[in-house]
């Protein structure tokens, strides 16, 4: 009995309230909306939401017990095979929609480069904490490197949007490492100076992604679709919204993946500016608790990896509600919490867990 | 000390970069809310608008087509509702195989794929095709079951124009066929676009096309909840449809069958007209065809036949084939005498059988002429040497004019498109008829065959009716008209076609009724005796006969002659005599002599008008007509009964 007590005792304190909270209020926002997608197929998307929540909420909190440096501990292996299984995909991976993106192993299928999403920030806190003291130039250019090589891999299979989100997982933890600003602009610079290379090396669907962005009219039965039909949604839904399962681009199926990547087209339509302004908020406060988070952690590696959690986070909230209002292009990233699908909850989860376990611990870690 | 310095000074650093982080992350979010703003109060009734139209569409509700009735409510065009097989081509999964597998339900044959395919080159893919019409209530019931294997094939109840009387006045009421592009661009171009985006069917021919805007209605429309499929969700808003006029005919359906059959397939025409109301009593082209074969799409074998057979049963004789009126011609040359002063009743001529003209002599058809003849006579025993003189003396000038006041050589104005202007040959007509110079110049010689009615005349059977009721009405003129009355069924109203008159020829009462006592001395005592004896009331006529081919001097032997080279009948004629009800111009072609086969028809036709009877029709269809379509003597005394 006081076994049990203790042990509960124990989760408890690894939680965090704030984050818990707003991850809960966003999870009953998403249940709400994946309903009013799916309702015309009764409660079926909704009961796999639920057993997705459960269990990615259950890894959270086994990550929220973990100490950090047990993760560190994690950082090396997982970078590797997340390495090895893209060299895999790249060798032997399965193409679908054209995408080579998929690994089979026999009984099941998986998609390395999710791997990667939790690997990389890990491998490269990992790095920087170790050469914390003596940190030089050409350790930010070997963590550059180390960037980049799984994400060509990833890039060249094809698939944008997660080479994007590992990116920026990547550059979020050298940036707080402290790679110096003139470094920073000049290969902004330099970035800007090689666009037209880049372009001449994107995939056609890719370009012509990118261009619908610049101009969905152009395409408007096409590529176009999405954003066209999206933006009506959001901007028919006016300030207060149409009320929830009221809303006729949803209902009437004029949204496309309306349950996954452009629920916010549904979220918008049925709440309006006003439930736009409550859901910003919260990915606000969500971020602030992130950062909160990461400022207050104890050594190189923990807050490395926790503003670069966070960071993600805020890149999955921006670049999705970006894309279905009809300002970045359309690449597959799901909003996160409110989006129905297991692998990206349990991705994002896990990246809470590790806050969880960041901030629990940071009175132990000291010596 | 140095390291917890340094130690201190990475910890401010990542401190800053996490404030700036922050920053960015709110700028982000405002530049986000500001897109939010621009999209959802900004362009909100921009977007709602947007939203609303992919919701709503708008489909067109068909009105009902008015009906056709005859003067005594015969229906001679009605709709009934039917159900029709239609295909969607863009939401099938392949065409093909939607209508192998629809043929395994629901009978189809060979002619409906080709109807079909034909339907497919002439419409947008989105619309709905028909594959079969009229099906059954079993196959309606039996493609319900296995709907789910066709999607875009739907079972439609839709209405068809029917003509239960077949090809009884298939030229006069005309029909109604699938509309096509040219004819979709000549409505638009008339303002009528937006009534008929819904309609696949307009008259094509007769009274359906002349009516087409009365006969439509106006189409209604419901609004509808679409999905992004197309498909409709529920039914928001409805205006119904205002169905099309009704019109209530002239024609006489009993007439008319009695005047067909009296035809008995040969070709030819007839224009049966009320001298007093230019209402049209009856309209026959012979042979007729059967309007309902058009009404789905005809098919490619019928279309055939009909376009190909060599009696043209499409055309509409009555209104388009016109032929020199012969003596037919002669009661309108005698009245223009009069009228213009040319001769006088009595002044008569002495016939040698012949006249000289130049160095030309027309011949008379009695060897050795007729002997002293004035007007009178003239009509009665049909003498040419008679009018040679008097084309003469009248010159070419003062005939065209004068038939042309009659209303020959142009169009009557009768409600049905098609007809012919005729040939009312003048100085003027010959200029503009011929390129060549030495062919426009009138040659008087050419004046003595016109005064006979041969030559250059050529005339309708209409043409002829009409000029005659002009005269008969002492120079009244009404256009003639199949239209008697245009009934709103909403309201009730009623419009009458020709109340008034369209204009009014000078003409002398003394010099018609002359001419009446005349053609009724051609029925006594004339070429027009034989048919009309014993008949229980006094008509007045005239036979005609238009010359197909040019003997060159032999003698006219109807019988050594092919069939197609022999004479066009003609007779025109009125009954009764002293309050003419009926005016009527019957033209037999290659009928011969027309005292043998133009007369006979007209003496059953006024027996049915005037008498109420199909004289020497059987029994059994005497019945019929007594029956249903009883001519207005009886149909005045049924009135008084009921």
């Amino acid at each position: 009995m006081n076994l049990v007590k203790r042990f509960f005792r124990g989760i408890y304190d690894h939680l965090d309230m704030p984050l818990l909270l707003i991850v809960l209020v966003l999870m009953g926002i998403g249940l709400m909306t994946v309903y009013s997608a799916t309702s015309s197929d009764g409660f079926a998307k909704l009961d796999r939401q639920l057993i997705n929540m459960a269990v990615s909420m259950v890894v959270m909190l086994l990550v929220a017990c973990t100490p950090p440096q047990t993760l560190m501990r994690f950082a090396v292996p997982l970078y590797v095979l997340g390495v090895v299984l893209l060299l895999g995909v790249a060798l032997f991976g399965i193409v679908v929609n054209g995408s080579r993106r998929w690994l089979s192993l026999g009984f099941v299928r998986i998609q390395p480069s999710e791997i990667m999403k939790i690997a990389m920030p890990l491998m490269l806190a990992w790095y920087f904490h170790k050469y914390e003291s003596v940190l030089k130039l050409r350790h930010f250019i070997v963590a550059a490197v180390m960037l980049l090589v799984p994400i060509a891999f990833i890039v060249k299979q094809p698939d944008l949007g997660t080479s994007l989100l590992i990116g920026a997982a990547g550059f979020f933890v050298i940036f707080f490492a402290g790679l110096q600003w003139k470094i920073m602009f000049g290969l902004a610079a330099a970035g800007a100076a090689a666009l037209p290379f880049a372009w001449s090396m994107l995939h056609e669907y890719q370009r012509r992604r990118v261009m619908t962005l610049l101009d969905p009219t152009s395409d408007p039965l096409g590529a176009g679709y999405h954003i066209i039909q999206s933006t009506i949604a959001i901007g028919s839904g006016g300030s207060f919204g149409k009320g929830w399962m009221q809303g006729s681009q949803t209902h009437l199926e004029f949204i496309p993946e309306k349950h996954t990547d452009f629920i916010f087209a549904v979220f918008s339509e049925e709440w309006g500016l006003l439930g736009n302004g409550v859901l910003l908020l919260l990915f606000t406060m969500l971020i602030a608790r992130g950062l909160m988070i990461a400022a207050a952690a104890p050594t190189m590696f923990s807050r490395l990896l926790a503003a670069a959690i966070t960071l993600v986070l805020f890149i999955y909230a921006f670049v999705n509600m970006g894309m279905v209002s009809g300002i970045l292009p359309v690449v597959g990233v799901p909003l996160p919490f409110i989006s129905y699908g297991g692998t990206a909850l349990l991705t994002l989860m896990l990246g809470i867990g590790m806050l969880m376990s960041i901030h629990s611990h940071r009175m132990l870690v000291k010596k | 000390m140095n390291d917890f310095y340094q130690g201190e000074q990475d910890s401010n650093r990542f401190r800053n970069r996490v404030l700036v982080a922050g920053l960015a992350v709110l700028l982000a979010f405002l530049l986000l809310f500001a897109r939010f703003v621009y999209l959802q109060v900004i362009h909100h009734d921009y977007y709602t608008t947007r939203a609303e139209s992919n919701r709503i569409s708008l489909v067109p509700i068909m009105p009902n087509r008015g009906n056709i009735e005859d003067r005594n409510g015969v229906v001679l065009a009605r709709n009934f509702s039917a159900f029709t097989l239609e295909i969607t081509p863009s939401r099938t999964n392949g065409l093909e195989q939607t209508i192998d597998g629809l043929a395994e339900i629901v009978e189809i044959q060979l002619k409906d794929r080709r109807r079909f395919k034909r339907l497919l080159e002439e419409s947008k893919n989105f619309e709905s095709i028909p594959i079969r019409t009229r099906l059954s209530d079993e196959e309606v019931a039996r493609f319900a079951a296995n709907r789910y294997r066709f999607p875009g094939v739907e079972v439609k109840a839709r209405l068809f124009r029917q003509y239960p009387e077949g090809p009884l006045a298939a030229h006069a009421i005309g029909y109604i066929s699938r509309i096509n592009t040219k004819e979709k661009e000549a409505i638009e171009a008339k303002g009528h676009g937006a009534n008929y985006k819904g309609t696949d069917h307009i008259g094509k021919i007769g009274l359906e096309e002349h009516y087409e805007f009365e006969l439509h209605g106006t189409a209604g429309h419901e609004q509808v909840e679409i999905d992004a499929g197309g498909r409709a969700v529920r039914v928001l808003a409805q205006t119904p449809p205002s169905p099309g006029n009704n019109l209530k005919l002239t024609l006489d359906v009993g007439l008319q069958r009695v005047a067909e059959a009296a035809f008995g397939g040969r070709r030819g025409s007839l224009a049966a007209i009320d001298p007093s109301n230019g209402a049209v009593l009856a309209l026959v082209s012979s042979p007729s065809f059967d309007p309902n074969l058009f009404v789905d799409g005809i098919r490619y074998d019928d279309w055939e036949e009909l376009n190909n057979h060599p009696d043209k049963p499409l055309l509409n004789r009555a209104i388009y084939s016109t032929f020199p009126p012969g003596s037919t011609f002669k009661p309108l040359m005698a009245l223009g005498a009069l009228t213009t002063g040319k001769r006088t009743p009595g002044q008569t001529i002495a016939d040698p059988g012949y006249f000289n003209f130049g160095n030309h002599r027309f011949m008379d058809d009695k060897v050795g002429g007729h002997g002293a003849v004035d007007m009178y006579k003239s009509i009665v025993v049909s003498c040419n040497t008679y009018y040679y003189t008097l084309a003469n003396d009248m010159g070419i000038d003062n005939i065209s004019r004068f038939m042309g006041e009659l209303g020959l050589g142009k169009r009557t104005g009768i409600d049905i498109p098609g007809e012919a202007t005729g040939i009312l040959p003048s100085q003027e007509w010959k200029q503009q008829r011929f390129k060549k110079k030495e062919q426009q110049k009138w040659y008087s010689g050419e004046t003595i065959s016109v005064g006979i009615g041969q030559g250059y005349n050529a005339y309708s059977t209409l043409h002829m009716a009409h000029a005659l009721a002009n005269v008969l009405n002492y120079g009244t003129v009404f256009r003639p008209h199949l239209v008697n009355t245009i009934t709103n069924p909403n309201t009730g109203e009623v419009r009458k076609v020709e109340a008034e008159p369209a204009r009014q020829i000078a003409l002398k009462a003394e010099h018609v009724d002359f001419i009446k006592r005349s053609m009724a001395g051609v029925v006594k005592a004339g070429t027009g005796a034989r048919a009309f004896a014993g008949a229980p009331y006094e008509s007045g006529g005239k036979t005609g006969t238009a010359q197909v081919f040019s003997l060159k001097g032999g003698k006219y032997v109807a019988g050594q002659l092919k069939e197609r080279l022999r004479d066009h009948s003609w007779y025109v004629a009125f009954a009764p005599v002293d309050n003419p009800r009926i005016v009527v111009a019957v033209m037999v072609e290659n009928g011969g002599f027309g005292a043998q086969s133009a007369a006979p028809i007209v003496r059953q036709v006024f027996d049915y008008y005037l008498l109420g009877k199909a004289a020497g029709s059987p029994a059994g269809e005497d019945d019929v007509s007594e029956s249903d379509h009883d001519g207005p003597l009886i149909e005045e005394k049924e009135r008084e009964s009921r």
